[in-house]
């Protein structure tokens, strides 16, 4: 063959730096006696979309003629490319897709952290493109894989992902320049030299350890064998809980129980959460022996249902001092700086109707007059400043309410859709275990505030009333159900699916 | 002002003699008309030229040291007719913009300008936006030269050649009184590489000349009897000098022609491509030696039968490379070879793609076939060294695409997340979208738009649907639309039509969509421009009667109430709400270093940030789907009970505050939180943080002890 060019393809996202990354491949190349050539069609993808870089670097000292120059390429050819560099792992799957990667010759620099696409973030419940399968296939056709989370070591330096890229290149050896030469052509670049060749020597080191490691150590998150808390020191109330969690269950669902008893204990109270737990039991005592994902995947949505958010939740998760910890440290405020907490709230009529005593939820909801003034004051959102001592008092007094949450208006509506989502849970645990637990998956629909809550309960009902007349119904029947109430935020796509089938009328 | 500084670049529009240009092709092109004694440079930016523009508008000076107008041009139109100062006078002039959008709008004035001829150089540049990454229709800009009789190069893309085109394309113009068409295609104009320099040259004769001593010739004039005229001049004197010029000269390149009874002609923007696809079938080698016979059109239109015939007699078949559609070349070819009574065998768009870009791979495919039947003897070729794709079926579903979005902290997504809470409460309308930024509504999250009929052009394309209904129209329209010529197609247009539509007129001070350009209404101080000239006042100038302006896009709740109020009210006439707030990009590149600079120097600075509570989170999207804001993404549920993603933003979160207008005006949930982070705060502050901290430290100690009974 003859001499050949080296062939190196970038995929990036607009505004990411993937020009910069090129510019200073070219400069490294041209810098050490190399023909450089690089291109892009940035264009409108400038704007956030996807977009490639190419570069090609010939080593002109080979040239048996110095006049000679190299006919270079303007596009990346599939099949024929040594080096592939992405900056999210998306971006290497598109790599692959496009052919540019190819198990005979290519080495693959990627980070491994996600920036999802529009389709993923925007879906209803989790949209999101299994990590591990994307990343597995991608190393399935990758001659050689360098990968690891570079965005976060871009971070940890305060630099740029092509910093990171760029160490990680240098690292791979693929290209006849030594790290110093790579250290040169950033030292040249003269912009954020000292925060981008820290990213660059973290990449280097990394890059050198990362080749031989399995998908599965690039997303692992340790796990720990689970036990209950031992019982010294608690309250009465906490250790009867317990003690009910591990005489009645079996040992492999109690994480989850606990779990649940926790959130409602802190939710409510000790007596809540035996509620749960009494719940539980009832529902245990319908599915058969063995079956544990059952309990745990009831107890999971059973505890979520009973710990819905209501305004004195919402207050309540506020004031917490470690959710104050957690806003100070998000917003990377340093010793001397102060930093202020504004909430935006926008409770409406309903809300607040449905947080007060029932008596007098009723009593406003009735009111003409009642309606109207308080629909006035409520037809703007608020700002509320947590970090005053005003606005820490209001959310104080609004998470107070938790202690009549019982004689709500909310609470007796969604108790009543517990006990119904409970009764039809038992009635499918008679039929086959599969269908009960999509049905006890269908919790999920009811989720979320004002019109996303309404929407929500509107199509768990739409979906009950099918569920409970047609009890010829499969278990992928009520998860197609499920997956096309989650479609779309106009029920379009549900409606579509529940055409299919005969149903009772919907009564709440 | 545009979106990155010039600078650098600038210097290297002083390289001298001998001196290396190492840099981008379009760059290269810029100091080409330096180099080539340009008096006067005008265009219209966009990708991929928009650098060319750029460049110049950063290098007044040198412009100033060479006598040189550079124009900022309203319009593409306004840009072609700028060449008029070629017409009686011996002055070279360049124009550039976009192709074919640029060349739609301007060729009123390039059919006048080539039909009159021109005495100095004339060179319209265009960037030809074909093929990956293009943002517009699927076009060639060679059915302008065709039909105008402008000569057409299209060189090599490397930087020389680039150059000497320049260079040619001007001598060309004046050896055959003809305005010359250099089209560049975007990865030309963005391709990085070198050539060595030559002086610029300052013009002999002066713009200055032509206006002191001005000088005329009816016969130039587009108007009959001239015009018939100009038609036989075109036949009889234009066209065989150009011939003539381009043989002379060579300009055209044959490779290895006689090395086999096959060969090759291919536009020589397409060169690169095709000696790479050669080189893989291990026919040529990395430096373009090829065992087979090459014809390289540097000039595409017209085409030099005297080569052709020469290039096809004794080979018994050619394969015609041309990229685009209806094949214009490759019938030519045809007519000429028939003519010639040649035996050889034209091939072409029978073997390679009628239609998209000719990318390696369509090249090697088409190159296959053309061996496999005229040329068994090449098709030894190494199997190992051409494209052997992998095996995509299983990844593919899971890369989805990326298409482009606005960019974090964008004043126009706030614009159309009002526009869906409007339709919400109202009912969809009809929406005649236009061309920019603003056009990424047509995409998700928003999926708002039904028609984009041209730059401005939102208004007038809506023009039809003005009959009483239940419902207006609303238009779209940039104000780098309105300005080149949106408040005349589009908005006078709807007062004398008596319109009763909406138009929302996206104000954000630049040409985003372009870099970040100015336009009359930029409120930047522009040195050597006239900025700050309200599109408010034009609008009312044109007689439109209900105009406001929202000063503040983020505010969602009035934009949504404006909106409701022209589409619902009993008011007759056009209605004209202008979404006026700055371009974050430029924005950001504005303020980013004077904040820091006030920063360090210890002046109190407030910087705002959104964040969300993962507790109260619970992972509908529903902020996701009223935003697409790239800082706004979802991250894993901490929550040991949930599964769904928790939405969450970025650390790339410029605090302009759509989360938070968005979750109140739809009502959303109260997951967002705005932090203010205080720098250098002032004794008040510091007073007031204390004490604050004092008591909320007390209370939620309280907290925490209760909290601490129930503990696990």
């Amino acid at each position: 063959m003859s001499i050949q060019p080296y062939k190196i393809a970038i995929l990036a996202m607009g505004g990411e730096g993937g020009g910069v990354l090129a510019d200073w491949i070219v400069q490294l190349g041209e810098a050490n006696g190399f023909v450089a050539q690089t291109t892009s069609v940035p264009g409108v993808a400038q704007r956030t979309g996807a977009t490639i870089y190419y570069v090609e670097l010939f080593d002109h000292s080979l040239s048996k003629i110095a006049t000679q120059l190299p006919v270079l390429s303007l596009m990346p050819m599939p099949g024929d490319v040594d080096i592939v560099m992405a900056s999210e792992l998306m971006e290497a799957g598109r790599a692959v897709v496009r052919g540019l990667v190819t198990s005979n010759r290519t080495t693959l620099i990627a980070s491994t952290h996600r920036v999802y696409a529009m389709s993923e973030k925007s879906h209803m419940g989790d949209g999101r493109v299994d990590s591990s399968q994307l990343l597995d296939e991608i190393r399935k056709v990758a001659n050689r894989f360098i990968g690891f989370d570079m965005a976060k070591v871009a971070q940890d330096h305060q630099s740029v992902i092509s910093a990171v890229l760029f160490g990680s290149l240098a690292a791979s050896k693929t290209l006849p320049f030594t790290k110093t030469q790579f250290e040169e052509t950033i030292r040249q670049g003269g912009v954020g030299v000292e925060q981008s060749l820290k990213a660059f020597d973290q990449a280097y080191g990394l890059s050198e350890s990362s080749t031989g490691k399995g998908a599965s150590q690039f997303f692992a998150t340790p796990k720990e064998t689970f036990k209950l808390p031992s019982q010294s020191g608690l309250h009465p109330k906490i250790k009867s809980l317990i003690e009910r969690i591990e005489n009645a269950f079996p040992s492999n669902v109690q994480e989850i129980l606990l779990h649940g008893v926790k959130r409602l204990v802190e939710y409510q109270d000790p007596d809540y959460a035996h509620l749960f737990l009494d719940r539980m039991l009832a529902l245990k005592n319908c599915f058969s022996s063995n079956e544990s994902e059952l309990i745990r995947e009831s107890a999971r949505h059973l505890a979520l249902w009973m710990s819905y958010e209501d305004t004195a939740r919402v207050a309540s998760l506020k004031i917490q001092a470690s959710r104050f910890d957690r806003v100070k440290q998000e917003s990377q405020a340093n010793a001397g700086q102060i930093v202020l907490i504004n909430e935006y709230m926008h409770p409406r009529l309903q809300e607040i109707a449905e947080t007060l005593p029932s008596v007098l939820g009723r009593m406003i909801l009735g009111s003409q007059v009642l309606r109207y003034a308080i629909g006035a004051l409520t037809s703007k959102g608020r700002i509320v400043q947590t970090s005053t001592i005003s606005g820490f008092l209001i959310l104080t007094l609004v998470a107070s309410a938790k202690r009549w949450r019982r004689s709500t208006l909310r609470f007796k509506e969604e108790d009543e859709r517990i006990e119904k989502w409970m009764g039809l849970i038992k009635t499918c645990a008679l039929q086959n275990s599969e269908k009960c637990l999509e049905w006890i998956k269908c919790q999920t629909l009811v989720k979320g505030y004002s019109e996303t809550h309404e929407r929500g309960v509107k199509s768990f009902d739409l979906i009950f009333a099918v569920v409970q007349k047609n009890t010829n119904l499969l278990d992928t029947d009520i998860s197609s159900l499920r997956n096309a109430a989650l479609a779309d935020e106009k029920g379009a796509a549900l409606q579509a699916a529940l055409s299919k089938w005969p149903s009772i009328s919907v009564s709440m | 002002m545009a979106e990155r500084s010039f600078v650098e670049e600038v210097k290297k529009l002083r390289l001298k003699d001998g001196e290396i240009f190492s840099g981008e092709g379009i760059l290269a092109v810029t100091k080409a008309l330096l180099e080539s004694g340009v008096s006067y440079v005008a265009g219209y930016q966009g990708a991929p030229i928009s650098h060319l523009m750029d460049v110049l508008a950063d290098a007044n000076d040198i412009m100033e040291e060479h006598g040189i107008r550079f124009e900022n041009s309203a319009n593409e139109a306004t840009a072609a007719a700028t060449l008029a100062a070629s017409v009686n006078y011996p002055i070279r002039g360049a124009v550039t913009f976009k192709s074919t959008v640029g060349t739609n709008v301007a060729s009123d004035a390039l059919a006048n300008l080539a039909s009159g001829g021109v005495k100095g150089g004339a060179l319209i540049i265009v960037g030809e936006d074909y093929g990956e990454g293009s943002s517009i229709m699927q076009e060639r800009s060679h059915a302008f030269a065709m039909k105008s009789q402008i000569w057409l190069l299209d060189p090599r893309p490397n930087l020389p050649s680039m150059v000497r085109a320049v260079k040619m394309g001007f001598e060309l113009s004046e050896a055959s009184s003809t305005p010359v068409m250099l089209e560049l295609r975007i990865r030309a104009c963005h391709v990085h590489g070198f050539f060595t320099a030559k002086d610029n040259q300052r013009a002999q004769y002066t713009l200055r000349e032509a206006m002191d001593t001005p000088q005329r010739d009816v016969s130039r004039i587009v108007l009959p009897p001239s015009s018939y005229l100009h038609e036989q001049e075109k036949i009889n004197d234009r066209w065989p000098a150009a011939v003539k010029f381009i043989q002379d000269k060579g300009l055209n390149e044959f490779f290895a022609e006689d090395s086999a009874d096959i060969g090759i002609i291919v536009q020589g923007g397409i060169y690169n491509t095709l000696v790479r696809s050669l080189e893989r079938l291990g026919l040529a080698d990395i430096y373009g030696q090829t065992k087979i016979p090459l014809y390289v059109m540097n000039v595409t239109y017209p085409l030099v039968d005297a080569e052709i015939v020469r290039f096809c007699t004794g080979k018994k078949a050619v394969l015609m490379v041309e990229e685009g559609q209806p094949n214009f070349i490759e019938q030519n070819l045809s007519l000429i070879l028939k003519q010639a009574n040649s035996s050889t065998t034209l091939h072409g768009k029978d073997f390679l793609p009628m239609g998209g870009e000719y990318t390696n791979l369509v090249v090697l495919n088409g190159l296959k076939s053309f061996f496999e039947k005229h040329g068994k003897e090449f098709t030894a070729f190494n199997q190992n060294q051409a494209a052997n794709p992998n095996d995509v079926t299983a990844i593919a579903p899971l890369v989805h695409p990326r298409p482009p979005g606005f960019c974090t902290g964008c004043p126009e997504r706030p614009i159309f997340t009002a526009m869906k809470l409007m339709e919400k409460e109202i009912g969809q309308h009809h929406i005649s979208a236009d061309i920019g930024c603003h056009l990424f509504s047509i995409l998700p999250p928003f999926n708002l738009g039904n028609t984009t009929m041209g730059y401005g052009l939102g208004t007038a394309g809506s023009s039809a649907l003005n009959v009483s209904a239940s419902k207006r129209v609303i238009s779209i329209m940039g104000d780098g639309g309105f300005w080149h010529n949106g408040l005349t197609s589009g908005i006078a247009n709807a007062v004398f039509n008596k319109s009763d539509n909406l138009t929302v007129v996206v104000d954000n001070s630049y040409t985003s969509a372009t870099g970040g350009q100015d336009v009359l209404s930029s409120k930047a101080l522009n040195k050597n421009r006239s900025t700050g000239h309200e599109i408010e006042k034009a609008i009312k100038g044109v007689g439109v009667q209900w105009v406001k302006t929202v000063h503040r896009t983020y505010d969602i709740a009035t934009m949504k109430k404006l909106m409701k109020e022209a589409l619902t009210n009993k008011e007759k006439g056009p209605k004209v709400l202008i979404a006026q707030s700055e371009c974050m990009l430029n924005k950001q590149r504005r303020e980013k270093p004077l904040v820091k600079a006030a920063i360090k120097k210890g002046v109190r600075v407030v910087k705002e940030k959104f964040g969300v509570d993962p507790e109260t989170c619970t992972g509908d999207h529903s902020c996701i789907r009223l935003s697409g804001c790239p800082s706004l993404s979802i991250k894993e549920n901490p929550d040991p009970l949930r599964l769904e993603p928790v939405a969450t933003v970025l650390e790339s979160c410029v605090g302009c505050g759509v989360c938070g207008e968005a979750s109140h005006a739809a009502v959303l949930c109260p997951s967002f939180y705005k932090a203010q982070v205080i720098s250098n705060p002032s004794l008040i502050d510091r007073v007031l943080s204390t004490l604050r901290k004092w008591v909320i430290d007390r209370l939620q100690q309280r907290m925490i002890k209760r909290q601490m009974a129930y503990r696990f």
